[in-house]
């Protein structure tokens, strides 16, 4: 019993990932005995509140744009196989991915595809937006003042275990924590009940390494010279292997790149972990303070050590609101004295959003020198000297209520090609929609999870 | 013990990655030896970081210590100036940060150092 391994791979670490990870991920799978699991983690915090905002004008949409785009290429191979999808690729709504992964197995001519949906996610069908909006958030955020248009719950892995034991061959949740993808294929597998918090806590540790694709196998991790990746651009995505007893081992597809080594480890199992006595989720809080991490074959890292206590009496929530107007817009400026020409643009553009009669937020940058790392003031890059000549990219950012008015800041970037300092080029600008997020905390007793079948309709 | 030290970029001591969470990120940093340890815990101090990123407006600064891998993980508040629900930055999430933590000059024995 304790050698049984269940194998989980993972196809997918964020909404926009590769199309075609999964392929290699599902031609190993399938040259394995046992339990096969095959993950997709595509929900970012706001990408569900893009999905709610096109579900309220299809109802039938609402499910993440890349289902088909991840699923098609390995749908036929996994149901042969009997390596089983679990997916938050439900998004906004399940029930509508269910049905296009039903009809895309008609068009495939795959006979029997079994799919389910975990519903429950959606705090609103419990809440009024006053009681919901009465919660304070956390994580250091105010409570946004704009409209409501998404509310949340992080479900675990509790359902999508029992939508398994329905013999799902797809499994479509909507909001889920992350690691649950992994840890509702090992509760419906070894049937560890939910007080052995040391199995809890090791199997949410395997879908917290595989939540992010890549990033486990070389992927954000490649640095020349000092962390070099073998065959980068083929960079093969994660399979974890899970015994009863909680012991895991972090591999990756055969016949791809990447590594798997005990630096890329170590750096996934710290990303986005605060505490790490006490990382919160759904089904557990995990401690990796007792972590140890061997290499123990080539691609191959044992990860032992992983401890439980109680999971949290709340469950979190994101909530979204309409954000208003992001306007930026970019130009280079290059050769001799680039960088002068660079901030006499910064000079206008300045004085220019200001003459609009606007008191918005501005940012200026000077892409080339410390951009990114710099506060809204720029006081890192006045406090540094660069070079009169090279190439600088000028950079304005403003962010409000109204999209009018974000368009024309946008423009006042463009119109330097004729008035502005001489040799700008490149210019690119844009406006966008904002959606900001809030985080709340709900009593678990508001929450009502459920795992069903869908059956087809024609 | 001190005899043969060299001061040079963490970057050429550890490696690291950011997250982020709301208004916060933190930053691991492991080092490529595990001899380096005692050197970081005694140089990377929460309020050196907390200096390090004062002109991004970050406030408490926790360090948290991982002596069986070993890696220490430092959780910053405040520092995404409104997080991504108001920065104005190119890089909302503060994905680049670890570089910007890389950045800092430590002292530490030669052995501990990898050159590019």
């Amino acid at each position: 019993m304790a050698k049984r391994t269940v194998y989980i791979g993972c196809g997918a670490g964020f909404a926009g990932d590769r199309w075609d990870a999964a392929v290699p991920v599902v031609a190993t799978l399938a040259r394995r005995d046992g339990p096969r699991y095959l993950m997709f983690e595509t929900l970012a915090e706001r990408t569900l509140a893009l999905a709610q905002q096109a579900r309220i004008e299809n109802p039938e949409a609402g499910y993440s744009q890349y289902l088909e785009r991840y699923v098609r290429p390995v749908m036929r191979d996994a149901k042969a196989a009997g390596i089983r999808i679990v997916s938050n690729f439900g998004a906004a709504n399940p029930l509508g991915g269910a049905r296009k992964l039903l009809a895309m197995a008609r068009e495939e001519g795959i006979d029997g595809l079994k799919v389910a949906v975990v519903d429950g996610d959606d705090l609103t069908a419990v809440m009024t937006e006053a009681e919901i909006r009465d919660h304070a958030p956390v994580e250091g955020l105010d409570m946004p003042e704009g409209k409501m248009v998404a509310a949340n719950v992080y479900l675990g892995a509790q359902p999508i275990a029992e939508a398994l034991a329905l013999g799902a061959d797809i499994v479509v949740v909507g909001r889920c924590s992350d690691p649950a993808l992994a840890l509702g294929p090992l509760l419906h597998e070894f049937g560890w009940p939910l007080d052995d918090l040391d199995r809890i806590a090791a199997g949410t540790l395997a879908g917290h390494l595989l939540e992010c694709g890549a990033q486990v196998t070389g992927g954000y991790f490649a640095d020349p010279g000092f962390k070099d990746v073998p065959d980068f651009g083929r960079v093969g995505f994660p399979i974890a292997e899970v015994t009863a007893d909680g012991a895991i081992t972090i591999t990756k597809a055969d016949d791809t790149g990447g590594l798997v080594s005990h630096r890329t480890v170590k750096e996934q199992i710290l990303y986005e972990m605060h505490d790490p006595s006490a990382y919160l989720t759904p089904d557990v809080t995990l401690d990796i303070t007792g972590v140890t991490v061997k290499e123990v074959g080539p691609d191959r890292v044992s990860v032992t050590g992983a401890r439980g206590k109680p999971m949290p009496p709340t469950l979190k929530a994101t909530l979204s609101f309409e954000g208003g107007w992001l306007g930026e817009g970019e130009i280079t400026y290059a050769g001799p004295n680039a960088r002068r020409r660079a901030e006499l643009a910064i000079d206008v553009l300045r004085e220019r959003a200001r003459g609009l009669g606007t008191n918005w937020p501005l940012r200026f940058d000077l892409i080339g020198t410390v951009a990114t790392f710099d506060g809204d003031d720029g006081d890192l890059r006045a406090g540094r000297d660069y070079s009169s000549d090279g190439e600088y990219r000028v950079r304005m950012a403003t962010r409000g209520p109204d999209k009018q008015m974000a368009q024309w800041i946008a423009d006042e970037v463009l119109s330097l090609y004729c008035s502005g300092p001489a040799g700008g080029a490149g210019v690119r600008h844009r406006i966008a929609p904002q959606v900001t997020t809030a985080s709340i905390l709900i009593d678990r007793a508001r929450v009502n999870p459920t795992a069903r079948l869908v059956e087809e309709t024609a | 013990m001190m005899s043969n030290t060299v001061t040079t970029k963490l970057h050429a001591v550890a490696h690291g990655r950011t997250g982020d969470k709301g208004n916060r990120v933190n930053i691991s940093v492991i080092p490529y030896h595990d001899e380096a340890w005692p050197y970081l815990l005694d140089q990377l101090t929460p309020a050196r970081i907390q200096a390090h990123f004062a002109h991004k407006g970050a406030g408490e600064v926790t360090r948290y210590e991982l002596p069986n891998l070993p890696a220490m993980n430092f959780v910053i508040d405040d520092v995404l100036q409104g997080g991504v629900n108001a920065s104005l930055n190119l890089d909302g999430h503060g994905k680049s940060l670890a570089f910007h933590l890389l950045d800092l000059e430590v002292t530490v024995p030669a052995s501990c150092v990898v050159s590019g």
